[in-house]
């Protein structure tokens, strides 16, 4: 009963049934305007869905990124769907991964197929990459300590990443044991 | 042959999707495992040079490296698979069980509480896994070096935008270079 509350209200803003090729023109526009993946895209997200289309409001906003960050999938897909699924049901969520997907996809393939094979010897393009290399290097270490000052204060976390670090480092373990041992010790140990 | 190239791009890309936890960098881990040591599909080279190229290119890093090798195996239609491949999960999970999820989230449950507190800190320690494996990768000589710790301190210190550090990663490969 509460379920259908919050559904009916989350879907109140668009009185008349939006059309599927705005939803899939929408979220092409955001696709193409989010480097770097992952956090980045949602301020665009948040200006396109909540100010200008008016699709979500801020709370509802607020709770399908609960949901995303929760969820395995890359954020700005997941809270595509979630929009999508929303004003038109499942083909609606289809429509906007589709529009999520595309701009990536185009500019990867153009890269890959047609660029690359014919700069990839050109000495500039290595030594581009031997810089880009460190780069990223760089800006990944450079997430581990923005993700680490947030949980410095919770003992909890600490102690579990105290845990899993030597263990996953020494016995090479599968990424997803990580994450399961992670959750594992996190049910054992969380207190209210 | 080919399809089973197929078949293998898309049940590497789907496993990369469905255990995708916090963000593209915590997922790198589990995509060298699959694309390097699993596969062979690259080498650690040529995947750092693809979290490059997903930065500075438009949409999910899994989405770029998933089209990205899925064309390097098998032409178009490998990049199609692999893109479907790693978008499949969250469609089918939030397709499947969107509605149950929305309300399932606001009920306060301590064991979710804990789970997910329990998965920042592995989310952490997968993406700390992530920079070492890509810094063996990339800091080859003294340059490298010093070009990395440079960026770092410029993003954790005055919070350089992430797409100004790759351009200045290129722009100071270009300079650096040992031609």
């Amino acid at each position: 009963m509460e379920n259908n509350v919050t559904e009916n209200k989350n879907k109140l803003p668009t009185a008349t049934r939006v059309p599927l090729l705005k939803i899939l023109l929408a979220f092409l526009k955001i696709g193409a305007f989010t480097f770097g993946g992952g956090y980045a895209i949602l301020p665009i997200i948040r200006q396109e869905i909540i100010h200008h289309l008016k699709w979500v409001d801020a709370e509802g906003f607020m709770d399908i990124l609960l949901v995303t960050q929760s969820l395995p999938g890359s954020v700005a897909l997941n809270c595509s769907i979630i929009v999508g699924r929303r004003l038109r049901g499942t083909i609606g969520g289809l429509a906007a991964a589709l529009g999520i997907v595309i701009p990536s996809f185009l500019t990867i393939l153009f890269l890959v197929a047609f660029l690359l094979p014919v700069v990839q010897e050109s000495i500039f393009v290595q030594a581009v990459f031997y810089g880009l290399r460190p780069a990223v290097a760089a800006l990944v270490a450079s997430t581990v300590w923005e993700l680490g000052k947030e949980f410095a204060g919770d003992r909890l976390s600490i102690i579990i990443f105290i845990t899993l670090l030597p263990v996953s480092l020494i016995l090479h373990l599968h990424p997803v044991l990580v994450l399961a041992l992670g959750a594992l010790l996190g049910l054992l140990c969380f207190q209210k | 042959m080919y399809l089973l190239v197929l078949l293998n791009l898309f049940w590497s890309y789907f496993k990369i999707g469905l255990f995708s936890f916090g963000g593209g960098y915590a997922m790198i881990p589990l995509m060298e495992l699959e694309i390097i040591s699993r596969h062979g599909w690259l080498t650690a080279a040529e995947f750092a040079d693809i979290i490059a190229i997903a930065e500075t290119t438009p949409g999910p890093i899994a989405i770029n490296s998933a089209t990205y090798v899925g064309f390097r195996m098998a032409g178009i239609i490998g990049s199609i698979v692999a893109t479907l491949g790693v978008v499949s999960p969250s469609l089918i999970i939030l397709l499947t069980l969107g509605t149950f999820l929305m309300s399932f989230i606001k009920i306060k449950n301590p064991r979710m509480e804990g789970i997910i507190q329990g998965l920042r800190p592995a989310v952490i320690v997968l993406i700390l896994l992530a920079a070492v494996s890509l810094g063996k990768a990339g800091l080859v000589d003294v340059a490298t070096c010093l070009m990395a710790a440079a960026l770092f301190l410029a993003r954790i210190l005055f919070k350089a935008n992430p797409f100004y550090l790759i351009a200045a990663g290129a722009m100071l490969g270009l300079i650096l270079y040992p031609y």
